[in-house]
């Protein structure tokens, strides 16, 4: 009895570390030990599972000991060794691992259900949800990761009235669920495997037609999704620290979800259902062909730079692609030195994720000062001798603010011409990510220089080395 | 309407539980600027991992010759252990820059 109360204290100090570290989290200064703090949690609320008194089974140590060992191993060498410019891929398919995980345990579940073990209705239900979840959860974090990792493109699997397929999966998954639940025990494992089969074929067809700019959107709702699965299975055991655990990821991450639609003017019903990848037709107006780009040459643009007051960087996927941040880093240090004041300015939906921008401009030191926000950014702009923008296009594409077709009109930018002039470093002139060209290209104001971010900003760095 | 109100009285402990976790998890989150939001959808992501102890109760509840169980849940301890290790493990790698840029 005694024993059974320390278990459950075990368990509300790891859910209250976990809480708590995720508070820490959101704050530069403590969001370490925040990490720290919820993994702990995390380990209290595993190691609390581990010892405590089950009233039936065989414990059943060793597997549940290698399976750990094994899933422990894996987990931290491919967190190791992944690039920072893929952290978002790996986010991902840690998403859909977990739902995964709930995925199993649903079927696991119901295959004892259906071998006799009693389960009255509220216990069927949760079960199913976390069957369901979790396998939405599953397929779509493992197609945004196919996705954002560039090995499936959009046009690859969306076709017209996909919204309207959609939909018919989401009630066949909703009615295959409802039947299983009125059969009750006779039903048969075919159903459950029926609606696996079915949540899993909706979670892929779910992410397919949203496509580009949307996809850190996604994420964080599978996210969510992954949350409520989990807090699902917790109902089904009883365990409150999962209950707390789920609910708490899923209403964080459909809190940052909601954010990132306000960053880019889009409701959430619109990017699930429409989807930048979708509009092929969209962006005919801005992508007039024949129209001419001026370029700049290295020399040119680094006297232009050197003789300015103040530059803006903008960064995107570009720069993270290229690993340019460090040499994007020499040569604002050897701007400043000779007085040019220096900032950068950061999209919220800049790269692949809120905040990837940030992230990887901290590794190469960059100050956070330095570092504007979209509304610093854009009152900054006017009085901005020369912005560059490296690797980034659907943040400043001023179709946005007066092409009504475009598939991303409305979408806050970034105001780069307001600036005396502007500068896009990039590979080609193909479109970014949103798949739509960027009349900013072809503007009076508007100078190119193509070639990998890398390259070309160490050699303009040497450039200005060299006045 | 009985067994709404039935449900209601039944379950009061944990209705409560629910609505404050979605406050809490919305109020902490609204706060968050958004240079912090890629690390903190990591470390989200990780807790979600919290599914894994489903995984353990289940496996430790079955009966050392139930293959089934224990070759499906050890399946959802692997899985889950990656996503907790390796959520951690990412979100401290995104950390460590901020943490040296202190200096």
């Amino acid at each position: 009895m005694i024993f059974d109360t320390l278990i459950q204290l075990a368990y509300m100090v790891g859910a209250l570390f976990i809480v708590l570290g995720i508070r820490k989290l959101g704050s530069p200064d403590t969001a370490k030990g925040g990490n720290i703090q919820a993994g702990i949690g995390m380990g209290i609320a595993i190691v609390a599972a581990m010892i405590a008194p089950m009233a039936r089974g065989d414990n059943n140590y060793v597997w549940i000991l290698g399976a750990m060992v094994v899933g422990g191993l894996i987990g931290w060498v491919s967190a190791k060794k992944v690039k920072m410019t893929a952290m978002p891929q790996m986010v991902s398919i840690f998403n859909g691992l977990g739902g995964a995980t709930a995925v199993v345990l649903g079927m696991v579940e119901l295959e004892h259900y259906y071998n006799g073990s009693p389960m009255n209705g509220g216990q069927l239900v949760v079960t199913l949800l976390a069957l369901i979840i979790g396998g939405v959860s599953f397929t779509g974090s493992m197609l945004a990761y196919l996705k954002l990792d560039g090995k499936v493109k959009d046009k690859h699997v969306t076709f017209n009235g996909h919204s309207i397929l959609n939909i018919i999966l989401l009630l066949g998954m909703i009615g295959v669920a409802a039947y299983l639940y009125m059969q009750g025990q006779p039903g048969g494992m075919g159903l459950a495997v029926l609606v696996m089969i079915v949540s899993m074929i909706y979670g892929f067809s779910f992410v397919a037609p949203i496509g580009g700019a949307d996809m850190p959107v996604v994420i964080s709702l599978l996210n969510s999704f992954t949350g409520l699965s989990a807090a699902a299975a917790g109902l089904i055991y009883g365990s409150l620290v999962m209950i707390v655990g789920g609910i708490f990821v899923g209403a964080a991450g459909t809190i940052l979800t909601v954010l990132m639609c306000n960053a880019m003017n889009r409701s959430l019903l619109s990017v699930v259902l429409g989807g930048f990848g979708g509009g092929a037709a969209a962006g005919a107006k801005a992508g007039v062909d024949g129209q001419i780009v001026k370029e700049i040459g290295l020399n040119d643009l680094a006297i232009q730079l050197y003789y300015s007051d103040s530059v803006i960087f903008v960064p995107g996927y570009g720069l993270a692609v290229a690993q340019a941040q460090k040499v994007l880093k020499e040569l604002d240090d050897l701007l400043s030195e000779n007085g040019v004041d220096v900032k950068y300015a950061i999209h919220p939906v800049a790269g692949r994720m809120p905040g990837h921008m940030n992230v990887l401009l901290a590794e190469a030191d960059v100050p956070y000062p330095k570092l504007l926000d979209l509304e610093e950014a854009n009152a900054g702009f006017g009085s901005t001798d020369v912005v560059v923008i490296v690797g980034a296009n659907d943040v400043v594409n001023p179709a946005a603010n007066d092409d009504p077709s475009s598939p991303i009109y409305g979408m806050p930018i970034l105001e780069v011409l307001d600036a005396k002039a502007t500068i896009v470093i990039k590979r080609s002139m193909s479109p970014g990510y949103a798949g739509i060209q960027n009349p900013l290209f072809f503007h009076d104001k508007n100078k190119m220089l193509f070639g990998d971010a890398k390259d070309v900003i160490g050699k303009i760095a040497g450039e200005v080395k060299g006045l | 309407m009985d067994t709404i109100l039935t449900f209601f009285s039944s379950n009061i402990q944990m209705i409560y539980i629910l609505l404050f976790t979605v406050i809490l998890g919305f109020e902490i989150i609204s706060k968050v600027p958004t240079v912090l939001h890629t690390p903190l959808m990591s470390g989200a992501n990780a807790i979600s991992g919290i599914v894994i102890i489903g995984a353990i109760i289940l496996m430790r509840q079955a009966h050392s010759d139930d293959y089934f169980t224990l070759s499906l849940g050890a399946i959802g301890v692997v899985l889950g252990m990656i996503n907790v290790i390796g959520g951690f493990a990412v979100t401290d790698r995104m950390l460590e820059m901020f943490k040296k840029k202190k200096k």
